[in-house]
């Protein structure tokens, strides 16, 4: 096999080979910085490489591995989303604001990966503060769809994806707050899954919203995103949201088959306005595959969809004003230090480190939380936060799971939506309910349109990742799609 | 000048004037006795250690932290709540305070708003009942030191996040106080309570208590209430009554002049005695609070509630109150002052001591040394003076040795010898040496001049230490009438 | 409802947002456009619907008294874009207006 074959297998096979010495870590690595040398200059997936990392990480999971040790994800290389925090990397959010910040810390969730043996090979662009469904709003430059380089990775974790996709990591981190690891693993034709919300510590994750952010997985298999996330996952006492529940153990607890289940289709979704034909089709498709399979399609009904993204549009920004209020210019990053007073310190240092989206959703969210206006807006959406997260336990009286296209459209061109705010914004309307809900949902690639990935959506109950991952993984097993690493052209 | 705003009419009539009620309502922070601060595991730091050696990434607002609660706060916070009679609701939750601030590291500080740890509680302050609206927690501050001088403007600043993350319990009054004196006594008992539940040091000085009166003033008669301004930087009870006083003042002259009460934080200048108006932190105020989504909102545990209760220490007032039954106010205020008096003087008098002389003891000798005997040795101290086997001077030395060696009066009585003599027989002779020593003050004293025999006296405790005063005295007077 | 520009100027301020020349119409705009949008959340009646602040039921969690190591001072001031005998150096915070 050749050292480019080495980055088209999944985590699963790579284990095999490691464990057999076959291969070493040391080999894993060489064949993705290699293929990065010759293709992210087009796809740009990556902010910043970690060289002194990769080559301890692999050594040491080489060494583990001769030994017969080696934890669950030894020796397998790894993109890290610039919104974790790892100790002394350069960690920026996207963002002028935090150019150069080396935390003091890591975040959790990177830091139990590294513990089972997870190699980091870099840093992985994104939407500023993950604000974003295209990767554009980075503060650096933008990440390339590896299917059609003129064409957007999605976003806000579009570089994880892209890496993925491009073959230039084998598994990846992203977060998603209103569809940012779901949406880009669609438009990218991998796998990516955000956990129910305190399935995973948030320590360590520069908050965007911090009620509805989680950390998640992107592979090129679903098994291979439940190993990440199961490594991942349990409660932490630095992260006082993180549930009180023993860590999954999801390899050996999630049956195969969808026979008998009943997957719920929700009019709502299906129908959703700007759904592209080509979208619909592979759906109807990936709908015909789980019947074959023994599933049922239930419809259920999502009354209050049309308000889920007017509600997350009030919610993410009001937390993201607060959250964002600490880049200050007076602790770390950029700074108009020189300024003649306070004042012009925090209005200059962040009018140059903030983007436009940035600074949009921060005005916008800070009305929203003005005096006059929180009752009108932030409690009113509040209010119906819970009206929608009735709507998905309905549901899921009726259903195990809900099924739907992951997003309305396959990859835009770059630069399409750039000048329309709510346009970008609707790209996230079948994700964003997960995340008011706080349910766990997987995007799995679906065959294309035009060429383009589509992405099937599964949506499980709270703490139903075990489900998710059962359907995910049988639609996987049926349908004759299996997750490619794309010939970057 | 712009028009009065509290009703008062201009120019009034001398006779009128003083004609004045004051209303104040306190806001006190106190910082709970905890190891580590309110939201991460630094030490709360000491005084003057060197800037930014106690934060970490979470008390220094890094990117990407999130805070979790400390038990020891929450519970100091209970026990001042149930020890001021408040209510404790069955949910509370954690809010963030919105407003940008260098000594404020995220941005906004995390406080509680709509649902505070507890409400409606009260205490009682020489008579007068003042109702508690609310005890919170919340996170402290950093600290800002200004490089500048008096003249210019100061050009830069200097921030120290030692503090940044310390827990706070804000204890607020409603404006239930009348004067400087009321306010004064409020935040001693404040003090005395927290200390004695052991909340809290509510050290002034070393800033573990803060207070913050808001003072306005009405016409006597009238119910309504005066623009009101509050006090900040007042780090000494002294201090809290002169900057009152001063404030009222100034709120009646503006007012008898015809002016208006600004509604404004004012600090209180310790160098030049007098308050100044102080720039508000945000052009507008507006804290924007919305539930703190990091924190889960907190059901305490009722039974956890109910054995902090059962195990609240008696309250100074009550204390005082059963004290005042043996003992006259002054003396039982003052040992009802601390829990380690009242417990040496409890089980000084339990081990038959008598009351009286226990007191005194403990008043005069034992809270000036700050050192504190054990009750067995106290009890045979009083004892032994009682019976008079040893004098006042001897009781001194007895008592310093052994609060020092922890040995028994007995054993230091015999080792010195101590003993008290009030056989005439033997005192006689050194009465008469006493006399032939100091010619002079005798023949004052035979001539009227009552007051020279101090002098002899004195002579004879210097000769004989041992002997009994009283004796000594009626020897003297006997032998020169 | 639409946002005036006097409105994005105060909200620009209470977030301490400096504004680009010609901000304020180009956000009084585009804000304008996605209250637009939000505003159809007033067409629901939530008068008896509580709050959800946090969709997970998490159980209340309090941390021991347990003091742990902090940063050493050059650890705090690392990222400082501005110290001064391990202070963080701010400018004046006397005048505001
Ligand atoms: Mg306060
Ligand atoms: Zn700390």
């Amino acid at each position: 096999m050749t050292s480019d074959d080495l980055t088209r297998i999944t985590v699963k096979e790579a284990l095999r080979l490691l464990r057999l010495g076959t291969i070493s870590s040391a080999d894993l690595v060489t064949a993705h910085v290699e293929r990065i040398e010759r293709l992210d200059s087009k796809v740009k997936a990556y902010l910043r490489f970690t060289p002194e990392l990769w080559e301890k990480q692999a050594a040491e999971a080489d060494r583990k591995l001769r030994a017969g040790a080696g934890g669950p994800l030894a020796g397998i290389p790894m993109a890290v989303k610039d919104v974790l925090c790892v100790q002394g990397v350069e960690t920026t959010a996207g963002s002028q604001i935090l150019k150069g910040y080396r935390p003091p810390y890591t975040a959790t969730a990177v830091q139990r990966l590294f513990e089972a043996g997870a190699v980091m090979i870099g840093v992985t662009n994104c939407d500023e503060f993950a604000m974003g469904s295209s990767t554009e709003n980075s503060s650096y430059f933008p990440t390339r769809n590896p299917w059609d380089l003129a064409r957007v990775p999605g976003g806000s974790s579009g570089g994880s994806a892209a890496a993925v996709a491009a073959g230039e990591a084998m598994i990846a981190l992203g977060t998603d707050t209103g569809g940012s690891i779901r949406q880009p693993a669609a438009l990218c034709g991998v796998v990516g899954m955000k956990p129910t919300y305190g399935r995973v510590s948030r320590y360590g994750l520069i908050a965007f919203a911090s009620s509805l952010d989680q950390i998640g997985p992107f592979a090129r298999s679903v098994d291979d995103a439940a190993v990440v996330l199961s490594v991942m996952s349990g409660l932490d006492a630095l992260d006082s949201t993180s549930a009180d529940r023993a860590p999954m153990e999801v390899l050996n607890s999630f049956d195969r088959g969808v026979k008998g289940m009943r997957l719920g289709l929700p009019r709502e979704y299906y129908e959703v306005e700007g759904v592209e034909p080509g979208v619909k089709a592979a759906i109807d498709a990936a709908l015909v595959v789980l019947q074959k399979e023994g599933a049922e399609i239930v419809d259920v009904s999502l009354p209050h969809s049309d308000y889920g993204l007017a509600a997350y549009y009030i919610i993410a920004p009001a937390e993201c004003s607060s959250n964002l209020a600490r880049f200050d210019g007076v602790k770390y990053g950029l700074s108009e230090v020189d300024a003649r007073n306070i004042t012009d310190l925090y209005m200059h240092t962040r009018r140059k480190g903030f983007g436009a989206e940035v600074r949009r959703r921060v005005m916008l969210g800070t009305y929203a939380l003005s005096s006059g206006y929180y009752d009108a807006y932030y409690l009113k959406a509040q209010k119906v936060r819970t009206l929608i997260k009735r709507d998905f336990d309905e549901a899921f009286q009726k259903c195990d799971a809900i099924v739907s296209a992951t997003s309305p459209t396959v990859a835009f061109p770059l630069g399409a939506k750039t000048q329309d705010p709510l346009a970008m914004y609707l790209n996230d309307v079948l994700t964003l309910g997960g995340n008011l809900a706080g349910l766990p949902g997987i995007s799995v690639p679906c065959g294309t349109s035009d060429g383009l990935p589509v992405g099937l959506q599964v949506l499980g109950p709270q703490w139903g990742e075990n489900v998710v991952l059962r359907v995910a993984r049988a639609y996987e097993e049926a349908s004759e799609i299996k997750p490619e690493v794309a010939d970057v052209a | 000048m712009s028009p009065s705003t509290s009703g008062a009419p201009r120019h009034l009539p001398a006779e009128r004037e003083g004609a004045w009620e004051v209303v104040i309502g306190m806001e006190v922070h106190v910082q709970p006795k905890t190891r580590s601060k309110m939201f991460c595991g630094c030490a709360v730091a000491p005084l003057n250690a060197p800037p930014n050696t106690y934060t970490c990434e979470v008390c220094l607002g890094m990117p990407g932290v999130l805070p979790a609660i400390n038990i020891a706060a929450v519970e100091a916070c209970l026990k001042t709540a149930l020890a001021l009679s408040c209510e404790i609701p069955r949910h509370t939750k954690f809010d963030r305070k919105n407003y940008m601030y260098p000594d404020l590291p995220k941005g906004y500080q995390i406080s509680q708003y709509d649902l505070p740890m507890s409400v409606n509680g009260h205490i009682e302050v020489g008579g007068r009942t003042v109702r508690i609206r609310r005890v919170h927690l919340e996170e402290d501050t950093g600290k800002l030191v200004h490089a500048g001088d008096k003249l210019h403007r100061a050009w830069e600043s200097y921030v120290d996040l030692n503090r940044a993350g310390v827990p706070l319990m804000e204890i607020v009054s409603e404006p239930d106080l009348r004067s400087a004196d009321e306010a004064r006594d409020y935040a001693m008992e404040l003090r005395t309570v927290l200390r004695n539940i052991g909340a809290s040091e509510a050290d002034m000085e070393k800033g573990q208590m803060r207070v913050e009166p808001n003072i306005s003033v009405r016409k006597v008669g009238s119910s309504g209430l005066g623009v009101k301004t509050e006090l900040k930087n007042i780090n000494s009870f002294r201090a809290l009554h002169r900057a009152i006083s001063y404030e009222v003042a100034r709120h009646v002259e503006v007012l008898q002049s015809g002016g208006a009460v600004v509604q404004e934080t004012r600090g209180w200048s310790e160098d030049e005695q007098r308050t100044f108006s102080q720039r508000s932190k945000e052009f507008a105020e507006d804290y924007r609070y919305f539930p703190e989504p990091d924190l889960p909102p907190l059901e305490l545990d009722r039974a956890w509630i109910e054995e902090l209760r059962r195990n609240l220490p008696e309250l100074p007032a009550v204390t005082r109150a059963a004290l005042e039954k043996e003992l006259p106010a002054a003396v039982a205020a003052l040992i009802g002052e601390s829990r380690d008096l009242t417990e040496l003087y409890r089980q000084t008098i339990a081990r038959g001591a008598s009351s009286t002389a226990t007191a005194n003891w403990i008043v005069n000798e034992v809270a000036p040394s700050g050192k504190i005997p054990s009750p067995d040795n106290l009890a045979e101290l009083v004892r032994f003076l009682e019976d008079g086997a040893i004098t006042r001077d001897q009781g001194r030395e007895v008592l310093a040795e052994s609060v020092e060696t922890g040995r028994t009066p007995a054993e230091i009585v015999a080792e010195h010898g101590f003993r008290q003599t009030s056989d005439p027989s033997e005192l006689l002779v050194i009465a008469e040496a006493v006399i032939d020593a100091n010619p002079k003050a005798a023949s004052d004293y035979r001539a009227g001049k009552t007051q020279a025999i101090y002098v002899l006296v004195k002579d004879f405790r210097a000769r004989a230490p041992q002997a009994n005063p009283k004796v000594a005295n009626e020897l003297l007077t006997k032998l020169l009438s | 409802m639409p946002l005036s520009k006097d409105e994005v100027r105060h909200v620009a301020l209470l977030a301490r947002l400096g504004l680009e020349p010609g901000e304020e119409e180009l956000y009084a705009e585009q804000l304008s456009g996605i209250l637009g949008h939000i505003d159809r959340l007033q067409k629901l009646n939530t008068d008896d619907i509580a709050p959800t602040a946090q969709v997970v039921e998490v159980a209340s969690r309090l941390r021991d008294d347990e003091p742990r190591a902090s940063l050493s001072q050059a650890e705090a001031l690392a990222n400082a874009p501005a110290q001064h005998d391990g202070f963080f150096r701010v400018p004046s915070i006397q005048e505001e207006a």
